[in-house]
């Protein structure tokens, strides 16, 4: 683990003192994970971006879950339906006034009932969402930080399923010293998380004399691109209830899961409690950046059935707010529920035929995937292509792909997966052209190695 | 602080040395008993609701604990007993409206300027729409603004905010953009920064008076201590190297590791502009003793007296000092009067601390639409020398009826250049010169003349009486009402 910088001597100081100042463990330390493939990948790409005309021969970007296929409904939104009142709000120019000085955790009360309202919806209603209980942060990222700071001390752990996202690594652990202790999953039963496997992830966790504070999943899964059972959901507030434990849901993905009815969020299973010694541990994070396709915008939420969880993570949101702005300019688009209702319903729709593009053309080249229901990537298994069953093995093959194909792919290891030769691949930040492209590419590859 | 505080009654040599340490004592508890006794109870935390549920999985009664959030998270959500907040709450309860509430509670309790908002609507009004929405190809292009972009801001973004703070600072230091980091306020660039440069219960000396928000913005998710380093209306509370030097060795006696320095410039609550000396002493202090200086200058264009500002960036540049613990910390929330919008910067000159706090920034980015916009408005270079040149008159303008209207009253006021507010001597008004004196007055000004004032004991100031008043979001008209009000404690 990082050590503070040890002191150098520097030719620059001319005085007395050669010693240069000390920084800080975090500072220092690598938890930020940036020199792991999952973002070597990504440098690669920045060297040699692929580019429809100027560049068709370049790495296609195809590790980075951003979902561009939904841009122009809301760009006709945004342009056409009411610009104006988009920038303001809905006083128009002399809303400005709030606008600058509106800097209250709270969150605008407009935007919040915007937020809940969009949330129900993307859950068909099944759950209800209180605006009061929407703590807003400034993205995802940071909704899922400010959590682990509220619900475990430094050197507590946070149970995780495998495989996971890579960003939980930095996001969880870099700022609050909290550890990640994983949940072994495996494709014997498509990777669904078993009550066996959080037994003995908690065991290991008691053994090396970690406190337990919570377990963390997402759901739709990020990198399998399915949703969880809605029994394996019972079984893990079970768990959480036995072990008084928190349960924190990462949705994030909930507006991309093809088929609505396929989704179960914990929110449905909480809505049917009374008992709040059970409820109030249960708590969601979630995020206009995949749904919407609105990263940049930087808005997150976390949801959360606790009282002093809501008001902690109010205050402590000082550090991550959404500008007033942002939240002038989304609350009337979110409050519409007949564009919500229409975006949500071609967007699930593009992401699936997007996704059987994908997975039919992956077949044809003789690759299988998981079966998945949601998200912007598929788990695609190259296990059969490996020399060997290791992580050397994987990562040698996710060279190959990165420096040949020319394509860049998230290696399961970066997931913590652990079985070799998985990949997540995103399908949703290109054009269905660039998708063919990177198929083509994918057949010709097979085609070759076939011949030896 | 709360151990330092009783023994005010000694130091200031007030009726001798058993009188003067136990009475304050006993009084400054029983005050905080008082004011325990204002807070609503606690809920009850053994009480279990019965259970309907109806799954048989969770049907277990009284038999679940509740469960529990991090020993960090206990102190947060607790109602807070600084006055700085318990003011603030207050005058929500009971606003003052020129027109529909004449008689509810003035605000001077936060550091806001309303009086240049005429100019920045204006601008808005004829430039919002078009910052956002237009790209290079004069067609809208949502993935201009929706998409994922440096976290830390890219560089045009960056050079904005670099030209923007060497023109406010009167063009005599540059920034480079190499070294700048965007955050999303001034809030989590403080605690970023604090973050990066100080361990789990290091500390940082930090002069008093000081920004209540400081308690918060260091200490809540950190664990970094603030040691206050007293400073005295003799020498209208500008730190000195020796009491500096006082508070390091009893720092390191106790065995607390200093990490660092920091101050604010133009001084919050004071208003004072460190002159260039006192910088220089600082940066040759924290030489000395191996250890970072972060100046807060987030009211660099909020000067309105005669004393020039300057920069640390500015006596960083001196070659004796090795620049690499210098670090800056400014916001657009005071300045541009703009809080809402979220945009901080942290300028560092150590290339460790800039990688370190650009990979923070995925924690506490600012939106990227409202990035464009801000592009548009820095780099407006006409509308900002307009600005700019408004801004300063207006604050010197009220600053001269504040204290002239308070000078009528016989109430004097620290000499201060900048800072949206000023820092009152109200000792004449107290009943007893204590800190007790002083919170019974901060009671009295925001119940009988419905005033909240911000009392120096949230701000860890050393002698009782001052209270700071911020002055910038008033109307010339507010200005008799006020003092009418004031005389009535007189």
């Amino acid at each position: 683990m990082g050590l503070p910088l040890m002191i150098e001597r520097s030719s620059n100081n001319n005085n007395n003192n050669n010693n240069v100042v000390e920084l800080s463990r975090v500072a220092v330390s690598d938890t930020h994970g940036e020199d792991s493939p999952y973002f070597a990948g990504w440098k690669a790409y920045d060297e040699n971006p692929y580019d429809e005309t100027h560049n068709p021969s370049g790495v296609i970007q195809m590790g980075l879950a951003e979902n561009q296929v939904s841009f122009d409904l809301l760009e006709t939104y945004l342009e056409k339906k009411n610009p104006e009142g988009s920038m303001w709000g809905s006083k128009g120019a002399p809303g400005f006034r709030e606008n600058a000085l509106f800097q209250d955790y709270h969150g605008l009360k407009t935007f919040r009932q915007a937020m809940a309202s969009f949330m129900e919806q993307i859950r068909g209603g099944k759950a209800r969402f209180d605006p009061d209980r929407i703590v807003l942060t400034a993205g995802a990222t940071a909704a899922n930080e400010l959590l682990t700071f509220i619900l475990a001390d430094p050197n507590d752990a946070l149970l995780v399923p495998t495989p996971y996202y890579p960003g939980f690594d930095r996001d969880l652990r870099w700022r609050t010293g909290v550890k990640i202790v994983p949940i072994h999953c495996d494709s014997s039963n498509n990777f669904q998380i078993t009550p066996e496997a959080l037994e003995s992830a908690y065991q290991t966790a008691r053994d090396a004399n970690i406190r337990v504070r919570g377990v963390l999943i997402t759901n739709p899964s990020n990198p399998l691109g399915a949703t969880v059972q809605k029994k394996v959901l019972e079984d893990l507030l079970d768990f959480c209830v036995r072990k008084n434990i928190h349960l924190v849901s990462d949705e994030i993905y909930s507006g991309s899961v093809f088929h609505a009815s396929e989704f179960t969020s914990v929110a449905e299973i909480v809505e049917n409690i009374d008992d709040v010694s059970v409820k109030e541990r249960v708590h969601i994070v979630y995020s206009l950046s995949k749904d919407l396709g609105l990263p940049g915008f930087r808005v997150g939420t976390i949801y959360s059935y606790n009282d002093n969880v809501v008001r902690t993570a109010r205050r402590m949101s000082s550090f991550t707010l959404v500008s007033s702005q942002t939240q002038h300019m989304l609350a009337s688009m979110l409050s519409d529920v007949e564009f919500t209702e229409k975006y949500i319903r071609i967007n699930r729709e593009r992401l699936r035929r997007r996704y059987e593009t994908i997975v039919e053309g992956l077949k044809k080249a003789g690759i299988e995937c998981l079966k998945g229901n949601a998200g912007l990537f598929c788990w695609m298994n190259l296990g059969f292509l490996l020399e060997k069953k290791t992580k050397d093995g994987e990562l040698q093959l996710w060279d190959v792909i990165l420096k040949e194909l020319k394509l860049n792919i998230s290696p399961g290891t970066s997931c913590h997966c652990s079985e070799f030769g998985w990949f997540r691949v995103c399908f949703a930040n290109m054009s269905e052209n660039t998708l063919e492209i990177a198929l083509k590419r994918i057949h010709e590859f097979m085609d070759r190695r076939r011949k030896f | 602080m709360r151990l330092i505080v009783p023994l005010r009654g000694v130091i200031q040599g007030r009726g001798g040395l058993f009188v003067g340490s136990l009475i304050p004592c006993c009084l400054f508890y029983f005050l905080q008993l008082y004011l325990k006794g204002r807070r609503p109870p606690p809920s009850d935390p053994t009480e279990l609701p019965r259970t309907s549920s109806r799954s048989n999985l969770f049907s277990r009664g009284n038999s679940i604990g509740r469960v529990r959030v991090s020993s960090r998270a206990l102190p947060v959500a607790k109602p807070s007993d600084s006055p700085y907040y318990i003011g603030l709450e207050r005058v929500k309860t009971d606003p003052y409206d020129r027109i529909t509430n004449t008689d509810g509670i003035i605000q001077l309790g936060l550091a806001e300027s309303t009086l240049c908002f005429d100019l920045l609507q204006r601008w808005m009004s004829e430039n919002l729409m078009d910052s956002i929405m237009q790209s290079d190809a004069g067609e809208f292009d949502i993935s201009n603004i929706a998409m994922y972009k440096p976290f830390e801001g890219l560089l045009e973004l960056r050079v904005a905010f670099a030209d923007f703070m060497s023109r406010i600072m009167g063009g005599k230091v540059s920034f480079d953009p190499s070294n700048m980091v965007i955050t999303a306020g001034g809030t989590p660039a403080i605690e970023v920064l604090a973050f990066c440069l100080a361990d789990h219960g290091n500390a940082f000396l930090i002069p008093t008076p000081y920004y209540p928000g400081f308690e918060r913005d260091i200490k809540f998710r950190t664990g970094v201590e603030l040691i206050p380093v007293h400073c005295r209306s003799s020498d209208n509370f500008t730190v000195t190297v020796s009491a500096l030097e006082q508070a390091f060795n009893q720092a390191r006696k106790r065995g607390s590791k200093v990490s660092g320095i920091l101050f604010s410039n133009p001084s919050n609550p004071v208003g004072n502009i460190l002159s260039r000396e006192t910088l220089h002493d600082i940066l040759k202090f924290a030489q000395e003793k191996n250890i970072h200086v972060i100046s807060d200058e987030i009211f660099a264009d909020s000067v309105y007296g005669d004393k020039e500002f300057v920069s640390m960036a500015e006596v960083a540049y001196s070659e004796e000092f090795d620049k690499s613990r210098v670090h800056i910390i400014y916001a657009l929330s005071k300045d541009l009067s703009i809080p809402g919008f979220r945009a901080g910067v942290i300028y560092s000159f150590h290339e460790d601390v800039v990688n370190a706090a650009k990979k923070l920034m995925r924690f506490t980015s600012v939106s990227v639409p409202v990035r464009r916009i801000l592009i548009s408005l820095l780099s407006d270079v006409r509308f900002i020398e307009e600005y700019m040149t408004a801004h300063r008159q207006r604050i010197r303008d009220k600053h001269i009826r504040f204290v002239e209207g308070l000078k009528q009253l016989g109430i004097p006021c620290a000499v201060s250049g900048g800072g949206l507010y000023c820092w009152v001597d109200m000792s004449s008004l107290l009943t007893s010169y204590s800190e007790k004196g002083e919170l019974e007055l901060f009671e009295k000004l925001l119940t009988v003349a419905k005033i909240n004032a911000t009392p120096g004991t949230a701000c860890y100031c050393i002698e009782p009486g001052w209270f700071r008043c911020c002055f910038t979001a008033l109307a010339d008209e507010d200005i008799p009402v006020i003092m009418d009000r004031i005389r009535q404690l007189c």
